[in-house]
C-alpha cells in the first residue's frame, strides 16, 4: 500500500514547547520522520543592544537570557569582564556567588523537572516542585529584592551583603532538601508511567553528543565527563568537593536523572560554602566608570543548560565593542531533529523537555 | 586545569605542527591564532587530528569596521583539556569563509546565526538560511553600519 | 376553583414591597458581567520570563484558584483573556494576533510585564514590538520586569472590576 507523509505544525503558541518554539513535524502516521525546529520567535537582539550600554548596564540583559538560571548568567559575564580587567574579588563575595549560583541551579532544575512531568501529564509533580522552588526564590528575594531577574552579581563582587538571618534560612533549606528529594523520588521518579515514557527513548551516543557540541546534562547523560566547574574551574569552585553525575545510555531517563542528581551535588556545594564563608567586604575597589583595557576575553561557566560562554571585546571605552554569549540551550536544541526521528509524536514532548531549552536563551 | 595552547607552544613550533604559516595576535587573555579563509580548513583539521580539539566551544564574529570582519572560533579539547582561539579574517565585501560543519557538525546553527546577524556566508554549509530573524528582514544587525533606533 | 378564604388581598404598596424583597430586576448584561468577571479562563500564552511568574501565580503558593482564574486553557477557542506574558517580537506578532482573533467574544487582553507594556529593556531593538498595544487592544497593563505574582493577581482583579462595571474604565475625553 502506498502511504504518504504529512506535515504538522507545532507552536509557536503551544503549551509544551517551553515558550515560543515552533517545530515543523513531518509524520508518517504517528511516527516522526523529520522534526525541524524553527527558532527566533523570542530573538530580542540582546547582543546588539549591549553594544550601546556600559559594561554594568549589560548585566540585567544576561538575567533575561536564561531566566531560570539568572544568577549564573550574571556570574559568567562579571567574571569575563573581571578577567579582562585583572580584578580580584573579595573572598566573601566569591562564596556568596557560589551559593547563589548553586541555589539558582536547583531552582532551574526544579522548573525543568516540573515542566517535564507536567507535559507528560503529572501535574502533581509540577505543583510540588514549584512549591519548593518558592523557598529558593524567597531567599533571593531577601538578598536582592527580586525573584527572578536579579542583577545581583556585579563586576567586582556582589551588590550587597546578605541580610541578617539569611545564612540560617539558607541552612534550613539545605537541611530540608533531602526530605524534598525523597518526595520527588516517590512522586516522579517512582512513577511507572513516567519511567515508561522516559526509558530507552531517544538515545544519544557520546561521540555524536561531542560532535554536536552538546553540553550540560545532555552531554553528561551520554557518559561524557565534561563539567566546566570541574574541568575549567572558575571562581573558587576548585575548593569544593562534589561529584559530576554521569549517565550510561544517553536516553531520556538519563538526561532527566542526571539533573536530579545534580541538584543533590549543588546542595553539597552550598553546604560546604556556608560552612567556609568568611566575613569581610563583598565588593572590590572598582572604578566608578568601568573601562577594561583593549582586548578580548572568552569566559565560560557551567549553566544549568550547559557550557555558557561570554565573549567580550573591548576597545578601551566605556561600552563593549562586541558582546556575545554562547548559549548552550541553542546548541543543544540542534539535536531535536535526530533524537525525534522514528519516535511517536507524543515522545516529541518528552524529548524536547529533556533537552531543556529556555527560549530566552535559545534566541537571545 | 585547562591549558591555553599558545602558552604551550612557540609560534614557530605551532606553525610547524599545523603545517601552516599562522600568525599570533594580541596579548594575555586576548591572544589568538590568525588564519586566512584559505588556510582555515587545513588548520582546523590539523588542530583536531594533531592536538585533539574535538569540541567546538563557540563560533562567532566581530565587525572590525575598516579592518574587515573576523570569524572567531573558540575550541576546546575534552581529551587534553586545552583551549585555543582561532580567528579567520575576511573583508566585508566578499564575507565568505568555508564551513566547519564538516569537522564539527554542531557548527550548523552557529554558522547560520553568524550569517543571519553578521552577514558572513559559509561556503559549503548545507542550509545557509536565516536562523533567528524572519526571512524578509533586511540587513544584518550586528554590522557596525546597522544603527538601532532611539528609545520611544 | 374557589379562592381560599382567610388570605387578605395585598394592596398595591404591599405588592411593591414584596417584589422589591424577592425579585431582582437587572439587565442580562450585568448578570453576565458579574459571572464573567469572577471566572476568567486565561490563555496560557507564555512568551518569555513573565511566563514563569505566571506559572508561579497559578501554582501552590500564590494559588490563583482563590479568585477563580486558574483554568489556563491551551486553546484560544476556550479562553476569555489572553495574558501576554513576555517580550513580543515582530516574528511572533502575526501568531499572537491570530491567536487573539481565534478567541471567542467577549475577550480581554492583559499586558504583563514591561516588555508587553512598552518593549521594556528591549524597546530600542530591531526585533521587538514596542508594546503589544501596537497590535492588540490592551485592557490592563501590569508593569514590572517581571511583575511579581501579587501584581498579576492585582491586575486580574482590576480586570474583574472593569468587566463588572465598564463605566469605571471609560476614559473621559475633552
Amino acid at each position: 500500500m502506498q502511504t504518504q507523509t504529512y506535515e504538522l505544525n507545532m507552536g509557536p503558541q503551544h503549551p509544551s514547547t517551553h515558550g515560543v518554539l515552533r517545530i515543523i513535524l513531518e509524520l508518517d502516521g504517528e511516527v516522526v520522520v523529520k522534526a525541524t525546529p524553527v527558532i527566533g520567535y523570542l530573538h530580542r537582539g540582546i547582543e546588539k543592544i549591549c553594544e550601546g550600554k556600559t559594561y554594568g548596564q549589560t548585566i540585567p540583559f544576561t538575567d533575561r537570557m536564561d531566566y531560570m538560571h539568572s544568577m549564573n548568567n550574571n556570574l559568567g559575564l562579571c567574571q569575563a569582564v573581571e578577567k579582562l580587567m585583572g580584578l580580584e574579588v573579595p573572598e566573601r563575595a566569591e562564596y556568596i556567588r557560589v551559593i547563589m549560583a548553586e541555589l539558582s541551579r536547583i531552582a532551574s532544575h526544579m522548573i525543568y523537572a516540573g515542566a517535564l512531568v507536567n507535559d507528560l501529564g503529572g501535574v502533581t509533580g509540577f505543583v510540588f516542585l514549584i512549591r519548593d522552588r518558592e523557598r529558593i526564590l524567597e531567599l533571593f528575594n531577601k538578598a536582592c529584592g527580586a525573584r527572578m531577574t536579579f542583577n545581583y552579581i556585579r563586576i567586582g563582587g556582589v551588590q550587597q551583603d546578605v541580610p541578617e538571618g539569611w545564612v540560617e534560612e539558607c541552612r534550613r533549606f539545605v537541611d530540608d532538601f533531602p526530605e524534598m528529594m525523597h518526595t520527588y523520588n516517590g512522586l516522579i521518579m517512582g512513577n511507572e508511567i513516567f519511567q515508561a515514557r522516559m526509558k530507552d527513548i531517544a538515545i544519544l551516543p557520546p561521540d555524536r553528543a561531542v560532535a554536536m557540541a552538546a553540553s550540560g546534562g545532555v552531554l553528561r547523560a551520554s557518559g561524557v565527563n565534561y563539567d566546566v566547574r570541574k574541568d575549567d574551574p572558575y571562581g573558587i569552585y576548585d575548593r569544593f568537593d562534589f561529584d559530576v553525575p554521569l549517565g550510561t545510555k544517553g536516553d531520556n531517563w538519563d538526561r532527566f536523572i542526571v539533573r536530579m542528581q545534580e541538584m543533590e551535588q549543588s546542595i553539597r556545594i552550598i553546604d560546604q560554602a556556608l560552612k567556609q564563608m568568611p566575613e569581610g567586604p563583598v565588593m572590590a575597589k572598582v572604578p566608578k566608570v568601568i573601562k577594561p583595557p583593549v582586548g578580548e576575553v572568552y569566559h565560560h561557566v557551567e549553566n544549568s543548560k550547559g557550557d555558557l560562554g561570554y565573549y567580550v571585546v573591548s576597545d578601551g571605552g566605556m561600552k563593549p565593542y562586541r558582546w556575545h554569549a554562547r548559549r548552550p540551550a541553542m546548541v543543544n536544541l540542534q539535536l531535536l531533529d535526530e533524537l525525534c526521528r522514528g519516535y511517536k509524536i507524543a515522545d516529541v514532548v518528552a524529548i524536547l523537555g529533556t533537552l531543556d531549552p529556555v527560549l530566552g536563551e535559545v534566541d537571545c | 586545569m585547562v591549558k591555553f595552547l599558545l602558552d604551550e607552544f612557540e609560534p614557530a613550533q605551532l606553525s610547524n605542527l599545523l603545517g601552516q604559516e599562522v600568525a599570533i595576535a594580541g596579548e594575555g587573555v586576548s591572544r589568538a591564532l590568525i588564519v586566512t579563509p584559505e588556510q582555515l580548513i587545513a588548520t582546523m583539521e590539523a588542530l583536531v587530528t594533531k592536538l585533539g580539539f574535538d569540541y567546538l566551544g563557540d563560533l562567532t564574529s566581530v565587525d572590525r569596521g575598516a579592518e574587515g570582519l573576523e570569524v572567531v572560533y573558540h575550541l576546546y579539547s575534552l581529551t587534553n583539556q586545552r583551549e585555543i582561539r582561532v580567528k579567520a579574517k575576511v573583508d566585508a565585501e566578499t564575507a565568505t569563509v568555508p564551513t566547519v560543519t564538516t569537522i564539527w557538525p554542531g557548527a550548523d546553527w552557529f554558522e547560520r546565526e553568524v550569517y543571519d546577524l553578521m552577514g558572513i556566508s559559509f561556503a559549503g554549509h548545507p542550509n545557509m538560511t536565516r536562523l533567528l530573524l524572519p526571512e524578509d528582514f533586511e540587513g544584518h544587525p550586528l554590522r557596525k553600519s546597522y544603527k538601532l533606533q532611539k528609545r520611544v | 376553583m374557589e379562592i381560599e378564604k382567610g388570605i387578605e388581598r395585598l394592596n398595591d404598596q404591599q405588592v411593591e414591597e414584596f417584589v422589591q424583597k424577592n425579585i431582582i430586576l437587572t439587565s442580562l448584561d450585568a448578570v453576565f458581567n458579574w459571572a464573567r468577571g469572577r471566572s476568567l479562563w486565561p490563555l496560557s500564552s507564555g512568551l518569555a520570563c513573565c511566563a514563569i511568574e505566571m506559572m508561579a501565580t497559578g501554582a501552590s503558593r500564590f494559588d490563583m484558584a482563590r479568585f477563580g482564574y486558574e483554568v489556563f486553557r491551551p486553546s484560544p477557542r476556550q479562553a476569555d483573556v489572553v495574558i501576554v506574558a513576555g517580550t513580543l517580537t515582530w516574528k511572533m506578532a502575526p501568531a499572537m494576533k491570530r491567536v487573539y482573533e481565534q478567541m471567542a467574544e467577549p475577550k480581554w487582553v492583559i499586558a504583563m510585564g514591561a516588555c508587553a507594556c512598552t518593549g521594556g529593556p528591549f524597546n530600542e531593538s530591531y526585533a521587538v514590538v514596542p508594546g503589544v498595544d501596537k497590535i492588540l487592544p490592551v485592557d490592563v497593563y501590569i508593569p514590572g520586569c517581571p511583575p511579581r505574582p501579587e501584581a498579576l493577581l492585582d491586575g486580574m482583579l482590576k480586570l474583574k472590576e472593569k468587566i463588572q462595571d465598564p463605566s469605571k474604565a471609560r476614559v473621559k475625553h475633552g
